[in-house]
């Protein structure tokens, strides 16, 4: 595996105006996150880490401190390059699913396609051999409404996959699903990270993430809590069960 | 490298439709408006209309059922416009229709902020979503206005021939009908346009954060 940095972040805070005092919700995070691997950002809510994982995918400017994704810092991106860097280097996964309600299944999955440039036979052809990927091709012409939690989610990985982007961003990926149809979530995410070699970053509050996950970092207080490599974990994932 | 993210228009007017089909009943609600504000300009014009040409006509009794109508025409006049009152209200339908309008999109847009959340995320551009409202209301403000148009010519001719009487289908000014109806469906496309601007610059303006928050 490359040691090739996809994300880096050096000092980065965050504060929000609240009117009479400022809020602040990062303190001061560095980190990096190695290409290829699957990481979770662990955390309880309220400590920063929803407010990361925007900042690391593009959608928030820091207060302070650089974002940098593939090397390149985010800050320093006009509109039109922030749209070309959502729509190609990184793929969203949104715990409410998010699909285009008025789209199929298909449509969906080829929508960051069209955005991206690829023609629209291509998309179709990619389009449907992504949702054979994740086991939905015989239900392409459904609308999300059609199809169960689950599948919602599958037909959400394939969109993110669309433009072969570097970094898959998943929040709360399992958090609206059944535990079984999450572990499925959870093992094809894991499944696409080794085959793909995509860089998965979810923000979890689930401790089967834990076991597929290569790196853990977690978030207290908007500083780094602890960064855990996955041989340390195992072991604390046994007490929990 | 080419870095610029792309919405061809075929696409933008094939999202569009799919939009309004998907929600039709929602469309339905927010061209209702228009198309009786457009029916009633309509109205008053095809009337005004039918009244000049049979005026124009100048057949026996034309005159007598004019006069006998309500219309007040001096001997010898050329034409007849519309009433200052009749004018006023034409006015101020077609304003609260916009402020109508306005207001429907409006509560379209807050119910698809995921949706436009989710779109920015996957790469799309301020303009993009623009685009799509914008087509969205000239596909509704077309459709509507034809309805509208339809409906007002409708109106405009039933009423007129029972208050002049049958005599009016000799002397049917179909072009100058015509052009009036154009010129209706023109005004409600316009309207839509207009009523739409504020909805969809709310809507492109949002940020993409907006379609991870899960509590809406």
């Amino acid at each position: 595996m490359s040691e090739h940095a996809i994300v880096r972040t050096t000092d980065v805070t965050k504060s929000f105006d609240l009117g009479k005092h400022t809020l602040e919700v990062l303190k001061g995070i560095s980190l990096t996150i190695v290409k290829g691997r699957y990481i979770s950002i662990m955390g309880p809510s309220g400590s920063g880490k929803s407010t990361l994982f925007n900042m690391i995918g593009g959608l928030d400017k820091p207060t302070s401190g650089k974002v940098f994704i593939d090397e390149v810092d985010i800050a320093q991106l006009d509109a039109y390059e922030l749209a070309w860097l959502r729509c190609r280097k990184i793929g969203y996964i949104f715990q409410t699913f998010n699909l285009i309600p008025v789209m199929t299944a298909l449509e969906n999955v080829t929508l960051p396609m069209t955005f991206g440039g690829t023609g629209n036979d291509e998309a179709v052809d990619r389009g449907m051999e992504l949702l054979r990927l994740v086991g939905l091709d015989d239900r392409y012409n459904h609308k999300p409404s059609e199809l169960s939690g689950g599948q919602q989610q599958r037909v959400a990985v394939a969109r993110a996959l669309a433009n072969t982007p570097s970094i898959v961003l998943a929040d709360e990926p399992t958090g609206n699903l059944d535990l079984n149809t999450g572990e499925e979530i959870i093992t094809l995410l894991k499944k696409m990270s080794d085959e793909l070699e995509v860089t998965i970053i979810s923000a979890t509050h689930d401790f089967k993430m834990l076991n597929v996950s290569d790196e853990v970092i977690w978030i207290r207080d908007g500083l780094i809590d602890k960064i855990e490599q996955r041989d340390e974990l195992d072991i604390s994932v046994g007490t929990i069960g | 490298m080419q870095r610029l993210v792309a919405l061809p228009f075929s696409k933008s007017v094939e999202i569009a439709w799919k939009s309004i089909r998907a929600r039709f009943f929602r469309s339905l609600v927010t061209t209702t408006s228009l198309v009786l504000a457009v029916a009633f300009l309509c109205y008053v014009q095809v009337t005004t209309d039918i009244a000049n040409g049979l005026l124009a006509g100048g057949a026996d009794g034309s005159m007598d059922a004019l006069l006998k109508a309500g219309y007040n025409v001096e001997p010898g006049a050329v034409s007849i416009g519309e009433t200052a009152k009749e004018q006023w209200l034409v006015f101020l339908s077609l304003l609260v229709c916009v402020v109508g309008i306005v207001n429907a999109q409006l509560m379209a847009v807050t119910e698809r902020f995921r949706e436009i959340g989710t779109m920015k995320c996957l790469g799309a551009l301020d303009r993009f979503i623009l685009r799509l409202f914008m087509l969205e209301a000239i596909i509704q403000g077309f459709v509507g206005s034809l309805a509208g148009a339809l409906l007002g010519v409708l109106a405009g001719l039933l009423s007129t021939s029972l208050s002049l009487g049958l005599i009016i289908f000799a002397s049917l000014p179909m072009t100058v009908m015509g052009l009036t109806s154009a010129k209706a469906i023109g005004i409600g496309c316009l309207l839509s346009l207009l009523g739409v601007i504020y909805p969809a610059i709310t809507a492109a303006r949002m940020e993409p954060v907006e379609a991870m928050r899960t509590n809406e």
